[in-house]
């Protein structure tokens, strides 16, 4: 497949941050392990401190085909073949040497900070990782918006663990004093980036879209979701993947995809929920050989909800850091899920709605067939529904996955068929 | 009262998935309603303090058919939603004006989206315990929470907030937990004469009974208990641990002690006594149960656990306590609390030395015999090899 000149700069960025992690041992750099949604990036990289998310390396390590092992050696350790596939994962790379995704030798953390941020498993994986590297760990509670909304309560609870708990304890592990001019500095930097990233994502609105808002999303929001937001780097990047596809949009063009440029795209699909890592390519090809491009998805709104107005906002470095947390996707209530896909299907005139469900993820998945029931009946378009896993290459059946996206691709031509029943509102 | 009657009234109340009993309740003077709560952890007392009934959804255990419930639920997630969405979509638990939905896990959580979906006009709310280990951020957070909720209660049942009366829920409920720890203290000393399965069937009674009507019977239960005289056997003693939440067939708690295993703690119903001392009765009422829950809860997988060697001492102490032989870890399938905690607490009872065993089941297990052949190996290796 063809790379996008964004896709070689990003590849670039994650190399550097690999080798700096790689030598952080000897530059004594502190290095904080910590998760995607609720990511603290900007105050984190203030205290000179290197992020590593545990979640990117499992997803990397299922691209690159190296989680069948992992999750053999965890399972082998007792861990159960129900739980999250993305902890056992990482637990076997690190009962293996811990070798990263790009080959290099990755730290120990000096500090867990675990914000829990719309995933009860965050909890336990990071319980587990203190007892293999036996360091520090931090807890910040972001409460879930259990009625559509953070309170005002909730988001000073949040704000005086940041101040009270998390700080002090990046104080303590990396000997550097809290520095609000530093962080408010990547703050800024933050929200010009997510400006330019709304802006990609907003672009699937043109026909023919110029991007992929899955399976190319999931590229997109990289930088921003792991160890860059706040940084240079990550400023550099979005305008560069702004231009690209600004670029693109003027010409008329689709994006790349596994089978070539998609300039002609039958379906616009809205999907919810992860992909699958281990066959991401054959995956995105069953959709783009049938002609189908993503124009907007739930799973690129877990590290932020960029697109719904959200912008850190570096006057309020602390309530913001609580604002964004409290946003992420899996932080939002069923009924809020429900509303942003039914906004998404309309808003991006798509004409079908697909969940990719995953066996690991119950902050995702429980729910999910309800979720589908209400977007269907409240947006009268057909929803698909496929099951997979993240990880685990055992839980991605390809035959079965390809056949239920045919017949879903084909009920869609079926309603489009003019004088059909409910034909496509989108059109 | 006879225990055979007391056992026999336990079991009716566990039978009644229609919830008559709770109907009786409420019909037994004008106005009377009744709030649902989903397992581990709710503050009945702020439900009780309305005027209102706390009543415990646990799921439909092995009694009920899921014929709707299936459909809201992938194959790869446990089996309590969908018995919970059985009973909601089957009216079963439309006499409740409101329901309860605590962070015990992302099921539960979500659950109560789907039930703001499923079942518009009536109350429900998810409940976001304190976690962490900023122990006054999170009394303040959660009391402030607990205030929210006993508005939102007040208003559901049409009273005014009370502080009073709270105090007065808060002075019953110590008495309950009092209860139920006499009842666990009586089967840890004398498991011959308090079967696990009695035990089990009383703690589900105290979920759906009014709080006197519980201590009531609990009482003449013990009663009996001191009265009568059982041999005891050769079994061995076991604590049962991960069943917190969507809760064993009583066949598989009957299974466990009939293949000689002697349970002398467990996790079953574990909200009933989730809080080890009495709440205060001084000051805020609010403030005094909300810092009970934070500083003096049961170390469950529920809970964030603060201290580095917690997981690893939490086996052999609560072995120690109930003067333990042993371990099961018996989890729910895909109960991502108890499954992701198991490699730990494991690894404590290893390193302590406690022989242990694990299984999973569901709340609709039919099938015992593979349960009593690990027990009894089980049970027979102790007897042979000694225990901790
Ligand atoms: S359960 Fe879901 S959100 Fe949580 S760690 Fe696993 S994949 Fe991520
Ligand atoms: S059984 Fe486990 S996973 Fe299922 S709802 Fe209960 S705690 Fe959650």
């Amino acid at each position: 497949m063809s790379k996008d000149r964004s896709m070689v700069l990003q590849k670039e960025m994650i190399g550097d941050h690999f080798d700096r992690l790689e030598r952080a041992p000897e530059t004594g750099q502190k290095v904080v392990y910590t998760f995607v949604p609720g990511n603290l990036t900007e105050l984190i990289r203030s205290f000179d401190a290197l992020p590593l998310l545990p979640e990117i390396n499992a997803l990397q390590s299922g691209m690159r085909q190296k989680s069948r092992g992992y999750i053999a050696e965890a399972e082998k350790l007792g861990h159960s073949e129900d739980v999250c596939t993305y902890v056992k994962c990482d637990i076997g790379m690190a009962k293996t040497g811990n070798i990263g995704p790009t080959g290099t030798r990755l730290p120990k953390p000096d500090l867990l900070l675990l914000s829990y941020t719309g995933c009860y498993t965050f909890m336990k994986w990071f319980e587990l990782l203190r007892e293999e590297y036996a360091c520090p760990m931090v807890f910040l509670h972001v409460p879930y918006q259990g009625d559509g909304e953070i309170t005002p309560e909730q988001r000073e609870y949040m704000v005086r663990q940041l101040r009270d708990t998390v700080i002090p304890a990046l104080e303590q592990v990396t000997g550097n004093k809290y520095n609000e001019e530093k962080f408010r500095a990547a703050i800024a930097r933050s929200h010009r980036m997510e400006d330019d990233l709304v802006s990609v994502l907003h672009s699937a609105k043109k026909r023919p879209s110029p991007v992929d808002a899955y399976f190319g999303g999931v590229y997109y929001i990289g930088p921003i979701f792991s160890s860059f937001r706040g940084t240079a780097e990550g400023e550099a990047y979005y305008r560069a993947l702004r231009e690209e596809v600004e670029e693109r949009a003027a010409l008329g063009w689709g994006p790349e995809t596994p089978s070539g440029r998609l300039d002609n795209q039958k379906y616009r699909l809205v999907v919810e929920g992860p992909p699958n890592w281990t066959s991401f390519n054959d995956f995105w090809k069953m959709f783009s050989d049938e002609g189908a491009v993503v124009v907007a998805s739930s799973y690129t709104k877990v590290g932020g909800t960029y697109d719904l107005g959200f912008r850190h906002n570096p006057d309020d470095p602390l309530g913001t850091m609580a604002d964004y947390c409290g946003g992420c996707y899996t932080n939002r209530n069923l009924p809020g899920r429900i509303d942003m896909l039914v906004d998404y299907v309309r808003e991006y005139a798509a004409d079908g709605f697909l969940i990719n469900s995953v066996k690991s993820c119950n902050s995702f998945s429980a729910g999910q067939l309800l979720i589908l029931r209400e977007v269907e009946k409240r947006t009268g378009i057909p929803g698909g529904f496929v099951e997979s896993d993240l990880v685990d290459p055992r839980y991605f059946s390809a035959a079965n996955i390809k056949n239920r996206l045919e017949s879903y691709f084909q009920m869609l031509d079926a309603r489009r068929s003019p004088g059909a029943p409910g034909e496509l509102h989108a059109k | 009262m006879k225990r055979i009657d007391i056992v026999a009234e336990a079991r009716a109340l566990y039978e009644d998935l229609d919830l008559q009993s709770v109907k009786r309740w409420m019909a037994g003077a004008p106005g009377r309603k009744a709030v649902g709560y989903l397992p581990v952890y709710a503050p009945k007392e702020i439900i009780h303090a309305t005027g209102m009934l706390p009543v415990g959804v646990h799921g439909g255990g092995d009694q009920l058919e899921i014929i709707r419930g299936d459909a809201y639920y992938q194959s790869y997630i446990c089996h309590l939603p969908r018995s919970v969405v059985e009973l909601g979509l089957s009216g079963r638990l439309d006499c409740l004006s409101g329901m309860l939905f605590p962070s015990t896990c992302d099921v539960i959580r979500n659950l109560s989206g789907v039930w703001q979906v499923l079942k518009s006009g009536m109350y429900v709310r998810y409940l976001d315990l304190p976690q962490g280990q900023d122990l006054d951020a999170m009394v303040a957070f959660w009391a402030s929470d607990l205030k929210i909720l006993h508005q939102d209660l007040a208003r559901v049942a049409g009273v005014e907030v009370d502080a009073e009366a709270l105090r007065a829920s808060l002075a019953l409920y110590n008495a309950v937990r009092e209860t139920v720890r006499a009842l666990y203290a009586a089967r840890r000393d004398t498991p011959e004469r308090v079967p696990s399965e009695e035990l089990y069937l009383l703690s589900r009674a105290g979920e759906v009974l009014p709080p006197e009507s519980f201590m009531a019977l609990a009482e003449a239960y013990l009663e009996c208990v001191r009265r009568e005289d059982v041999p005891a056997r050769d079994n061995s003693r076991v604590v049962v641990i991960g069943a917190f939440c969507e809760q064993p067939p009583l066949g598989l708690i009957k299974t466990l002690e009939r293949a000689g295993c002697y349970i002398v703690d467990d996790d079953f119903v574990l909200g009933n006594r989730m809080i080890n001392h009495p709440v205060s009765l001084d000051g805020d009422p609010w403030m005094a149960l909300s810092d009970a829950l934070v500083r003096d809860a049961m170390k469950s997988s529920i809970f964030y656990e603060a201290d580095p060697t917690g997981k690893k001492r939490l086996v052999k102490e609560r072995a120690a306590a109930a003067r333990a032989d042993g371990v099961i870890f018996a989890a729910a399938s895909f109960c991502d609390p108890a499954l992701l905690d198991r490699p730990m607490l494991r690894a404590g009872a290893d390193a302590a030395h406690v022989p242990s065993i694990s299984f999973k089941y569901s709340e609709n297990s039919g099938q015992f015999q593979q349960f009593r052949e690990q027990a009894g190996t089980f049970s027979d290796a102790i007897k042979l090899w000694g225990g901790r």
